[in-house]
């Protein structure tokens, strides 16, 4: 790795690690933070190139994945952050298939999460020290302590990544190579499988029995409108094929928009969200009738 | 005697929050959960982002030092949503240093009373909805490997974000207390409803197309008419009752599990664990 990517490298997964807990301008979710790997990389990298493009295909890969995981209220979801950034550094500067970098982010996504509850007690003290800061009206000393705990947090993807970072690609290789066959096969077949706990974690914060239908409904229409894959192109030109798969992908907008149209109509014909109208209506049409009467 | 000092103090002319109070209020804003902690959670992050207001509405060092231990109380919500409720705090405290009878008391409740029922709208708006559909877009062009995939969730998310914030905040300092009324309201309540609608729509769109369990364990084998070999296999039998069940009966028994509090990492570990095992036995595949 060039000194030039090393630093690069630092700075995304500091930015990355600050943004894991702000949760705002979403740097911290593989798609933001596996693109700026890959950018990160490319400078010194063999086919800067091939490092941008696998970086986006890896964070399209582990979204995927990391898609429903959510901090909602005091519930602490697995860490995207480190999970990005050091998967992205085996898969690109490792020249390891995008299937080994899911298998390695799981496992970062649990020590992450560990991590960041770590930081996340230490800075009780930060919070202490700024009721004592409030006393006197200490602005600059508040603020002080807010960066503080920012900076925790940033250092706890920055360090990790940096280590991972300055390990020599044919050691890490020689790691990744020493997994068994059968153990990759399943890791695999797992891929498939657990981007269903996000699911259920965004299903089960949603959820209310009359919605419910719903999701039954969102279930069946996507089997019923045929996905990109099953779309054959024989023969004509190799234009048509191309624009075919752009379609495909556009695909998942038309879901989007026929379940915004959804949400619009129940909302619309929901007679629970008549009831104050007429109400409203009905009361000085009552005094009406009464006046003639 | 107290209602003499007020009297007193209503004579007080308090300046409004200026167009650049604003725009640093925002900005603070966007680092809410900075100095997240288990004890009060955001409230450095509010009460940091409340200083402009607290520098512009109070002189005395006593004043502003109360303001700051107020908002140094526990507070938890959506963050975007924060803003507005930061919105209708700073035009309760604008109407404190003017010396209207508002206590600590007064203004926390508000805070209190509206973090919860705000961040029950901004979840399932936010978190559960835009984000989840903006990401799956963006990541359905990033597998092919598409910049256009990111571009799409970081600007389409920085918008919904950005407006939110800003407009939450105006909406909330131009309306003050009426807004705690309407946060228990229809529209919001309509709002949160078409929101989960759609994301529970496209969730069930996800499932199938994104979840992949295939147990090729064969059953039973037979030759049809035209002289082919057929495997019966446990998928198949799935495939021909409904495509995609396994999946969905997977989903539902993680929400099971989600519900018993099992932490999601240990349930992706056992998956893991089942996906190894079946590779090792056959009873999976790809």
């Amino acid at each position: 790795m060039s000194p030039l990517a090393f630093i690069l490298v630092i700075i995304v997964a500091f930015i990355a690690g600050v943004a894991s807990v702000v949760d705002e301008r979403q740097f911290h979710r593989p798609l933001v933070a596996c693109t700026l790997m890959g950018l990160a990389l490319a400078p010194g990298s063999a086919d800067p190139g091939w490092a941008i493009s696998t970086g986006i295909m890896l964070g399209g890969a582990l979204e995927l994945i990391a898609l429903g995981w959510m901090n909602v209220g005091a519930a602490m979801a697995p860490d995207s952050a480190l999970a990005s950034t050091i998967s992205a550094i085996v898969v690109i500067q490792g020249h390891q298939d995008i299937t080994t970098g899911i298998a390695v982010a799981v496992p970062l996504a649990a020590a992450g999460q560990v991590l960041t509850i770590f930081v996340r007690t230490i800075t009780v003290f930060f919070q202490h020290q700024a009721d004592n800061f409030a006393k006197t009206a200490n602005f600059r000393g508040i603020e002080a302590m807010h960066i503080s705990g920012m900076v925790l947090q940033g250092l706890r993807v920055a360090i990790p990544t940096a280590i991972v970072a300055a390990i020599s690609t044919d050691s890490l290789n020689a790691m990744l190579n020493a997994i068994p066959a059968e153990v990759t096969m399943g890791l695999r077949i797992a891929g498939g499988m657990i981007t269903v706990v996000g699911f259920a974690m965004v299903v089960n914060m949603m959820r209310s029995k009359a919605l419910m239908p719903f999701f039954f409904l969102g279930f069946i229409a996507a089997s019923a409108i045929p996905a990109g894959q099953s779309i054959a192109v024989t023969g004509g030109p190799a234009d048509l094929s191309v624009a075919l798969s752009s379609m495909a992908q556009l695909n998942l907008v038309g879901i989007g928009i026929l379940g915004a149209i959804l949400g619009l109509l129940y909302t619309q014909l929901n007679p629970l969200f008549h009831k104050s109208e007429t109400v409203v209506v009905a009361a000085p049409s009552n005094d009406l009738d009464n006046e003639l009467e | 005697m107290s209602e003499n000092l007020n009297l007193e103090k209503q004579t007080r002319e308090v300046p409004e929050l200026t167009q650049g109070d604003k725009i640093n209020t925002y900005f603070r804003s966007t680092f809410l959960l900075g100095s997240f902690n288990f004890e009060r959670m955001q409230s450095i992050g509010f009460a940091v982002s409340m200083i402009p207001a607290i520098k512009r509405f109070y002189s005395t060092k006593e004043e502003q030092a109360e303001a700051l231990t107020r908002h140094l109380e526990f507070f938890n919500t959506q963050p975007w949503v924060a803003s507005s409720i930061m919105g209708v705090t700073a035009a309760m405290e604008r109407e404190k240093a003017a010396g209207k009878d508002i206590d600590d008391a007064a203004i926390t409740n508000v805070k209190v009373g509206l973090m919860g029922p705000l961040a029950g709208v901004g979840d399932p708006i936010y978190w559960g909805t835009a984000r989840i559909v903006l990401a799956a877009i963006g990541a359905s062009f990033a597998i092919a490997g598409n910049i256009l995939g990111p571009l799409i969730f970081f600007f389409g998310l920085s918008a919904i974000r950005w407006a939110t914030r800003w407009y939450g905040f105006k909406y909330g300092y131009e309306k003050g207390t009426e807004i705690v009324s309407e946060a228990g309201g229809n529209t919001l309540q309509k709002i949160t409803q078409g929101a989960s609608v759609m994301g529970l729509f496209v969730m069930g769109a996800l499932v199938y197309r994104w979840t992949s369990v295939n147990i090729p364990l064969k059953l039973t084998e037979y030759t049809d008419q035209t002289g082919a070999h057929v495997d019966v296999t446990v998928q198949s039998i799935l495939n021909q009752l409904l495509p995609g069940l396994a999946s969905l009966a997977l989903c539902f028994l993680c929400m099971w599990l989600l519900k018993k509090k099992v932490n999601a990492i240990w349930i992706i570990f056992g998956l893991f664990a089942v996906g190894i095992a079946g590779a090792y036995t056959g009873f999976l595949g790809l």
